[in-house]
């Protein structure tokens, strides 16, 4: 089992005290809402796409520190990327938590968002730090709001 | 009476005293001392979710399986007759240990939800209709919620529910303002699983019955703290659970009073329910076998006889008093520390102790807790209408039982500061 220690890094504990890009966002072209119903992580992810680059991204909610982090993280990591480039982070984001990619892997393509590998030991974590995410990518597919429960739970769907 | 010397924060040398010879029952639970979590010795203060099983249970268990298993209630031979007199041995000790007045009253289910279902089928189904209410509480733990509400659907009834106090205690007098002729089945939980309130059930059935009125007590969260006496209490139903109370999951058991259960409809048809079948009509078996239908969880009601037992054996006074003191050494502590709001602060209280950690969500709370080694349970612990009524989505609890340690306490406290300090 791996020390939660190594989870609760500092990168994570600032991001979770100063989450980057809270808030809302008037002017945002995509919106999702995700909820994680079995511990009441809840949050809200809004992007202003123009063409095919997120040129702004804002989110809040009520979430553990691991899915704030998470989110904040994810919307520094997004910002000025294209759909595409998006897409390709989220894939490899959600690979990483649920322990489908060895982490040299995840390495080449998220970067310092690694730091949240450490969910991939603890089961009952892997859905706060993939929410954000897959509130993302909801909000690409003009879906109003995503759960990490029954048909799109991202950890079934991919085991 | 064993006193262990502790020092308390702050350096003041304090003595806390137990009648209980904690260190020795501890030896009969191999997984206290065998589990260690990251080296860490296992400090397992989540037995309100589940306790753990004492080597004696485990034993009879194997002893079972190893020389007396047969299906009950059949054959003439030799194993059958054993298995079915073990089986309705662990009924007598069920009576026993719930002072109920007859073994027909003792009924085994797999666990405390199917003993509210059995009641919400048996009983609701056959005597709650349109228009009529049903009582239950804020405090109620969801399988004494959801059977009723769905009883109420199917019916056309309605729930009316006690509110709580900050505390988390009912507000008795908006109870006794529910009743009215509509009023037919009352619902209550004894100890609320989320806060620890020991609910006066008593009294609260005394005035359901002065209204005519039939009474369920749910006694998941109290059959490990309190001595039971339904015939005290003078409750129709109670309903617990055994892997509660150190037997093993899959069994539980319902006790109803006879005239309520010989008038009730069975809840699940099948084999040993019946004393007779023809395709034209059934006659069903008389109580209790009337709602044990199919091959029950026969080492699991043995184990559960042993458990109770076991449970006999230390005596309820001393484990009462025992986890008294950890509960109130624990509000202490955790009390003490910057930050920490305890949730359920009932004058009257078992030894549940949920929290909050300044604005830290309880998720991270027990993640961190689990690296020191300590089990607490996070979540809104199946009881969500109340986790809504504090304002929270989830909280932090720590339970404790018999052989529960100050030293485990102490632990729990250094725990939490750790989780306050990283999160400062």
């Amino acid at each position: 089992m791996m020390d939660s220690k190594q989870l609760y890094q500092e990168v994570i504990l600032d991001h979770n005290k100063k989450p980057r890009n809270w808030g809302k966002l008037e002017e945002a072209t995509h919106r999702s809402e995700g909820v994680n119903p079995l511990c009441g992580d809840h949050i809200w992810v809004a992007m202003k796409v123009d063409g095919d680059r997120i040129e702004k991204i804002a989110f809040e909610g009520e979430s553990c520190a691991i899915c704030k982090a998470s989110a904040s993280m994810m919307t520094t990591a997004v910002k000025g990327k294209t759909a595409a480039e998006a897409g390709n982070l989220v894939e490899h984001f959600r690979a990483m938590a649920t322990g489908k990619e060895d982490l040299e892997t995840s390495g080449r393509h998220l970067g310092r968002l690694t730091v949240f590998a450490g969910v991939r030991d603890l089961p009952s974590r892997v859905k706060c730090a993939i929410l954000p995410w897959h509130t993302l990518h909801a909000a690409f597919n003009q879906q109003g709001s995503t759960t990490t429960e029954g048909a799109a739970d991202p950890v079934a769907q991919d085991a | 009476m064993t006193a262990t010397a502790l020092r308390a924060p702050g350096g003041n040398e304090r003595r806390l005293a137990t009648p209980l010879d904690v260190e020795r029952l501890r030896a009969d639970f191999p997984i206290l001392h065998n589990v260690r979590i990251d080296g860490k010795p296992l400090v397992f203060l989540d037995n309100a979710a589940s306790a753990q099983m004492p080597q004696p249970v485990i034993d009879r268990l194997v002893r079972y399986r190893t020389w007396e298993h047969a299906n009950i209630h059949r054959g003439v031979h030799y194993l059958s007759e054993t298995a079915t007199a073990a089986y309705e041995h662990a009924r007598s000790i069920a009576r026993g240990f719930l002072n109920a007045g007859e073994d027909r009253e003792v009924i085994f289910t797999s666990n405390c939800t199917d003993g509210i279902n059995l009641v919400a089928h048996g009983y609701g189904r056959k005597f709650i209709g349109a228009g009529d209410e049903i009582i239950i509480t804020h405090l109620e733990h969801h399988a004494n919620i959801v059977p009723w509400q769905m009883l109420c659907e199917e019916k056309g009834a309605r729930l009316r529910i006690v509110p709580v106090t900050d505390a988390g205690e009912l507000v008795i007098d908006e109870y006794e303002r529910l009743f009215n002729p509509q009023t037919k089945f009352v619902a209550i939980t004894h100890v609320s699983n989320a806060l620890g309130t020991i609910n006066p059930v008593k009294a609260m059935i005394a005035t359901a019955h002065g209204h005519g009125v039939p009474v369920l007590i749910d006694g998941a969260q109290a059959a490990p703290h309190l001595k039971l006496d339904v015939r005290d209490l003078d409750c129709d139903f109670y309903a617990i659970t055994g892997h509660k109370i150190f037997g093993p999951t899959g069994i539980g058991v319902l006790y109803g009073k006879a005239k309520l259960l010989e008038s009730m409809h069975p809840f699940k048809g099948g084999g040993d329910m019946i004393l007779s079948v023809t395709f034209e009509k059934t006659t069903y078996n008389h109580i209790p076998h009337k709602f044990e239908a199919g091959t029950p969880p026969i080492a699991e009601a043995i184990g559960l006889g042993a458990a109770m037992e076991y449970m006999t054996g230390i005596g309820h006074d001393g484990i009462g008093a025992h986890e008294h003191a950890l509960l109130e050494y624990a509000t202490e502590l955790l009390g003490a520390i910057r930050g920490v709001r305890l949730i359920g602060t009932a004058k009257e209280k078992a030894s549940v102790l949920s929290f909050y950690v300044g604005d830290v969500h309880p998720h991270d709370v027990g993640t961190i807790l689990n690296q020191e080694g300590v089990a607490v349970r996070t979540g809104h612990h199946c009881a969500q209408p109340l986790m809504q009524r504090f304002g929270v989505p989830a909280t932090a609890r720590a339970s404790f039982a018999f052989y529960n340690t100050f030293g485990e306490v102490d632990a729990l406290a250094a725990a939490v500061r750790k989780v306050q300090k990283m999160f400062a």
